[in-house]
């Protein structure tokens, strides 16, 4: 029979040990504290343990029922959670108890997954742990991880800045700064989905095409944006203004309801409009007609119906002499001037 | 590409030229102003004609700007991060030039992707090193030269650092150490700055 292999360990001095094993604790056989390591003398802060009970310096956690040597020799070699006791914060660490030959234990301890945490509060150097240990890379990972998830982070903000960008242009009017038609589309499919009563502005310039003719494209655009100023300062918070055409218009006015409302906005519209615009000393005078209809006039409001709808009620005003507005009625056809 | 690198060679002629500087050679390169994005992966070419650009318009050469880069990583205070990890490597700077070797596992442990030059060490002498660095990037030698040199003065190192040319398909640089500790270390604890 082969002679066991005897550990040499007995036979190495404690710096030997404290190199190898810097977290360890060496207790008698009555579970009595002898020595430990140089970096749990340093958690320690000036605390001794020496002479102390190990289960009464220690808490061991798990597997549960630790209180004693003998136990605790059942269980050698297995892996332990334990916490050391009158520490200012808690401090856990996992252990693996050996017997030595005279009955004796020596645990050799790990700070685990808490490494990181417990180097920043305790301040500990490359030199409080074992050259194998590793710690450092622990915390070389989590430093690198860190900085790569901040660099995520940042390009995920870039990302999402640009996307909104570009979802902002593709729905406003460059000319202009009011919504487009996808806008529009948007907003009209938006408020139908939610069943709210709204009513459709359907406005288009009267004599614009003479200002573009005579005084030419910048003139004209300068025009556009004048009457999407009129717009924006007649219309709520609320409501939606777009371009939806070369000089062709339609706002949204969610709630609205009051035809009597809407006629005064839309008056209102027209008069600010149909002031002379000074452009480079010279004076340009066009007009707008409007067609207006209703959501609460349709059982089942359609926005593709209601364009249409306010579309035939804005051409009943420019035949009617231009410079009006007139509100459509599905059930009548009953043309009302406003 | 690894945009991460890219990114560092488009902050470091920014940083030190100016962002018109910058500007002018993206325009040469091809590349938009805004540049490179450091989570991202673009064609190798790019990374050669931003470099080759650059020295172009800043009349100089290949070799002492990819030098300067190098060192720029390491030493600019915009980049402490890559300081700090590169300091993870060893307790002084023979202990760091020891574990060179482990530089390419270690990048990779972050960011999978990362290019990383393969480096050979080889001990010839106390302080005497020559490390052998194959890399798709032409003068990545120069670019280790300045990194090294800047890890030098953080260790407080005297070292000298020559490029020695290419040999079997690695550039090979020179370590001369020394003193290992001629002046005082930048400071530099485990854990991290909060």
């Amino acid at each position: 029979m082969a002679k066991p292999v005897v550990s040499v360990l007995m036979s190495l001095p404690k710096s030997g040990l404290d190199k190898l094993m810097p977290l360890h604790v060496v207790v008698d056989p009555d579970g009595t504290i002898t020595s430990y390591g140089p970096t749990l003398a340093k958690l320690l802060a000036g605390r001794s343990l020496i002479g102390h009970a190990l289960f009464g310096a220690f808490d061991l956690r798990r597997p549960a029922g630790l209180t004693t040597m003998k136990a605790l020799q059942a269980r050698q070699g297995e892996r332990l959670q334990m916490t050391l006791r009158g520490a200012a914060r808690t401090m856990a660490f996992r252990g693996l108890a050996q017997g030595l030959g005279d009955g004796g234990m020596v645990l050799n301890l790990s700070f685990g997954i808490g490494v990181a945490e417990a180097v920043t509060a305790h301040a500990l150097t490359d030199t409080d742990f074992a050259p194998t240990d590793l710690a450092v890379e622990m915390l070389y990972l989590v430093e690198a991880k860190t900085a790569a998830m901040g660099a995520l982070r940042g390009l995920a903000q870039r990302l999402e800045d640009d996307k909104q960008m570009a979802e902002h242009q593709a729905l406003t009017d460059t000319l202009t700064g009011l919504r487009n038609r996808r806008a529009l589309t948007q907003t009209l499919k938006s408020l139908t989905l939610a069943q709210t009563p709204f009513a459709l502005l359907h406005m288009d310039l009267d004599y614009f095409k003479a200002v573009n003719d005579t005084l030419g494209h910048a003139a004209g655009d300068h025009v556009l944006k004048v009457v999407a100023g009129v717009l924006g300062a007649q219309t709520r918070r609320q409501d939606t203004v777009a371009r939806v055409g070369g000089d062709e218009f339609v706002a949204v006015f969610p709630g609205m309801a009051e035809t009597s409302q809407l006629e005064i906005t839309a008056q209102r519209i027209i008069e600010n409009i149909s002031q002379p615009i000074e452009m480079e000393g010279k004076t340009c005078q066009i007009s707008a007609s409007i067609g207006i209809a209703l959501s609460t006039d349709y059982a089942n409001p359609d926005p593709d119906r209601m364009q249409t709808d306010a579309d035939e009620a804005l051409y009943a005003s420019k035949r009617a002499g231009r410079g009006r507005a007139r509100v459509f009625h599905p059930t009548g056809q009953d043309w009302r001037r406003a | 590409m690894h945009g991460l690198i890219n990114r560092s060679i488009q902050c470091f002629l920014r940083d030190t030229y100016g962002a018109p500087v910058w500007e002018a050679i993206a325009r040469q390169a091809g590349v938009e102003p805004s540049g490179f994005e450091a989570m991202l992966t673009y064609d190798d070419r790019l990374t050669d004609l931003v470099i080759d650009a650059g020295a172009a318009l800043l009349r100089r050469s290949r070799e002492t700007l990819l030098e300067d880069l190098g060192q720029y990583l390491v030493s600019h205070e915009t980049l402490t991060s890559l300081r700090r990890l590169l300091r993870f490597s060893g307790l002084n700077f023979v202990d760091f030039v020891n574990s060179l070797e482990e530089l390419p596992a270690r990048g990779r442990l972050v960011l999978p992707n990362l290019d990383m030059p393969e480096l050979e060490l080889c001990e010839l002498g106390p302080g005497q090193f020559t490390l052998r660095c194959a890399a798709p990037l032409q003068g990545v030698g120069h670019i280790l030269v300045g990194l090294l040199r800047a890890m030098a003065d953080d260790y407080g190192a005297l070292v000298m650092l020559e490029c020695l040319g290419v040999e079997g398909g690695a550039e090979v640089v020179s370590i001369q150490i020394a003193d290992q500790a001629l002046y005082e270390a930048r400071p530099f604890n485990l854990g991290m700055a909060v």
